[in-house]
């Protein structure tokens, strides 16, 4: 175990060193710059401005300076068009907003889809059973930008139950219509996944074994099936992470909250290249970090897998 | 040794295994039993009937693509406007009409999803963007299916040390936030015209798609490769590459026509995404992505401004999932996971 940890961390550490010179090549090699407008500058204040981003200096310094910012003091830098502001300062300002949403996204995913995935593997083939997966199927094809707007028409602008958009801070009803539409998905996803695992789950021996024992069916499937039947539904909260942090950009674009993706969507936009090799490699280095948790949960929870 | 004999041996040992069965049915007819054998691909066929949902999904799937194809013309043939014709009588009369609405507020057949802020009609609009939609959709899951099959296939023949680096360095890109690098890649990159911004679209949303495909693909490779008729094609001398792409990669034809079913409409999914994110297809061109963002900015006023789009995106994307799922039932049985 401790051996297959060392080892991921040690394909993690240099995949991130990977994905932070990616990006910062991919901005290098881009053509223009971040000072070029649409009015041409004068030389003078070209070299000015050179000189101070440090950009009049070789490549192979500017690179070796972000990165040792980076790795070394975990320091992104200042942003350029939030004049004043450290990478670092936005990170800490906007990762609760995004963490929230989509912490709170997937926990209802969690409950709703292992609710309707075991209700539907239970009841295999019955109409609830189709019904349900087809809810599921649409679930995964309404784009949750086309949701959320359409959430919004409904329950803020025609029933006025909730507000439309805007952070209010945690509780608060503010957060029911981004984690609904960020929820979805996930909820689709999962009830499928719980579906199959249950199916394959149910017709094995050891569930004959406890039926035959005279356990409640109560007993037997939340005690025995469902913790063999969650397995898949584990080894997707991976991909997942992934998956929740592209949600979380649209939804906070759609509910104008100031989280995150928000933040990564207009640095990209403005061209704010600090900010951006910023939030990526938080991104990354937070994504691979958790990638690794899930995979030695997996261990512990099926016995069946080693990892050498 | 010539080219031609060198070919030859090739063409013979090479019967895929649903040829071999159709030919025994042949000949079970011709001895006068009441026996219908039958290929793969029927049996495929008949088990994709009798699933509705999936039959459901090929004819939407069939209907939309053709709609997408003549619609526009056909729009112009019948009511004489294209899907960028903007009515400039009165410009004061120029808004949005509801569905099913003509300029007097009159029922109208004119305007079956309605009008734009232009003006201009929306079936028009939504069918144009569907050429867009899909064609990104298929090109950009072309691209993947060569760097994926070239890739898996390359991976499982070769095997060994080969092997174990290629399918390591999938596992390090699939933790990769790849999205975030598309974002960066096209925000960058940005192309002064639409058709460049679409080339590099395909470019980025497909070489980022390919992972699943190449594990696919390796998979069906290793367990095939060791079969009989790949040594034949290799005792006759047939050659490491001919192997894989003559021999190898047309069996793998079913897992792979599933996967790149299901591949369409992620990326068709992704592609709008990155329009309403503003990185994506660009004006004057429009995708069922740009063009339900530029329903968002109505919705209270003009809400089928999103939903025509979006609807007809949504329905598009079900089927093709349906589709993909039904296909993968019929053709693999065993494969019944998710």
């Amino acid at each position: 175990m401790l051996r297959f940890i060392v080892r991921r961390l040690l394909i993690t550490i240099p995949t991130i060193l990977v994905v932070i010179t990616l990006t910062w090549g991919l901005i290098k090699l881009a053509p223009g710059n971040f000072y070029s407008g649409e009015r041409p500058l004068s030389a003078a204040v070209e070299n000015n401005i050179r000189e101070k981003y440090g950009l009049d200096k070789p490549w192979y310094q500017q690179y070796g300076k972000t990165m040792w910012s980076i790795i070394g003091r975990l320091d992104f830098g200042t942003s350029l068009r939030y004049e004043g502001q450290s990478v670092n300062s936005i990170i800490r300002r906007s990762l609760p907003v995004s963490a929230t949403i989509g912490i709170l996204a997937y926990a209802l995913a969690l409950v709703v889809g292992i609710t309707v995935g075991s209700i539907a593997a239970l009841k295999q083939n019955s109409k609830w059973d189709y019904a349900s997966m087809a809810v599921a199927m649409l679930g995964i094809s309404v784009p949750n930008f086309v949701l959320g707007p359409i959430l919004v028409l409904i329950f803020s602008l025609t029933l006025y139950w909730v507000p439309p958009s805007r952070w209010n801070g945690f509780p608060s009803r503010n957060l029911i219509l981004p984690v609904l539409t960020l929820s979805v998905v996930y909820m689709a996803y999962i009830a499928r996944l719980t579906r199959a695992g249950m199916l394959e789950v149910l017709g094995s021996d050891y569930i004959r074994t406890a039926r035959a024992k005279g356990l409640s069916e109560k007993d037997v499937v939340i005690r025995h099936a469902l913790r063999g039947g969650l397995m898949p539904v584990i080894s997707y909260t991976g991909p997942a992470l992934a998956f929740l942090l592209t949600g979380t950009v649209v939804v906070e674009r759609i509910f104008a909250l100031p989280g995150l993706g928000n933040y990564f969507i207009q640095a990209s936009l403005n061209r704010d290249e600090p900010l951006i090799i910023g939030i990526v490699a938080f991104i990354a280095i937070t994504l691979l970090l958790m990638n690794l948790l899930v995979d030695i949960a997996y261990a512990f929870l099926d016995p069946r897998v080693r990892y050498q | 040794m010539t080219t031609e004999k060198k070919t030859e041996p090739d063409e013979l040992i090479h019967i895929p295994p649903e040829m071999a069965i159709a030919e025994a049915d042949v000949r079970s007819e011709e001895a006068g039993e009441f026996v219908r054998g039958s290929s793969l691909w029927r049996d495929a066929w008949r088990r994709l009937l009798k699933n509705k949902l999936a039959v459901f999904g090929l004819v939407f799937v069939i209907i939309i693509t053709v709609a997408s194809i003549v619609g526009p013309t056909l729009i112009k043939r019948t009511f004489g406007f294209t899907p960028d014709y903007i009515p400039s009588h009165d410009l004061r009369l120029t808004k949005s009409f509801p569905p099913f609405t003509g300029p007097d507020g009159e029922f109208s057949w004119a305007h079956p999803m309605g009008t734009d802020n232009a003006g201009r009609d929306q079936l028009a609009r939504v069918l144009q963007g569907g050429q867009i939609s899909l064609f990104v959709g298929i090109i950009a899951t072309l691209v993947s299916l060569l760097i994926g099959v070239t890739y898996g296939a390359i991976a499982g023949y070769f095997g060994g040390r080969l092997d174990d680096v290629m399918m390591r360095i999938v596992d390090v890109l699939y933790s990769l936030p790849y999205i975030i690098l598309v974002i960066v890649l096209l925000s960058m990159f940005r192309s002064q015209t639409p058709r460049g911004q679409l080339i590099l679209l395909f470019v980025a949303l497909g070489s980022v798609s390919w992972l699943t495909m190449a594990r696919i693909v390796r998979g069906q490779v290793l367990s095939l490769k060791n079969q009989e008729f790949v040594l034949a094609a290799r005792a006759t001398g047939v050659s490491g590459p001919r192997i894989i792409f003559r021999h190898l990669v047309p069996n793998t034809l079913g897992p792979v026509i599933v996967y790149a079913t299901l591949t369409i409409p992620q990326i068709m999914l992704t592609e709008a995404f990155l329009s309403f994110l503003g990185f994506g297809v660009q004006a004057p061109l429009a995708s069922w992505g740009s063009l339900a963002t530029e329903g968002i900015a109505n919705i209270s006023v003009f809400p089928w401004q999103l939903i025509c789009p979006g609807v007809t995106m949504a329905l598009t994307l079900f089927s093709l999932n349906f589709l993909g799922d039904g296909l993968r039932d019929a053709l693999d049985p065993q494969m019944r996971t998710v």
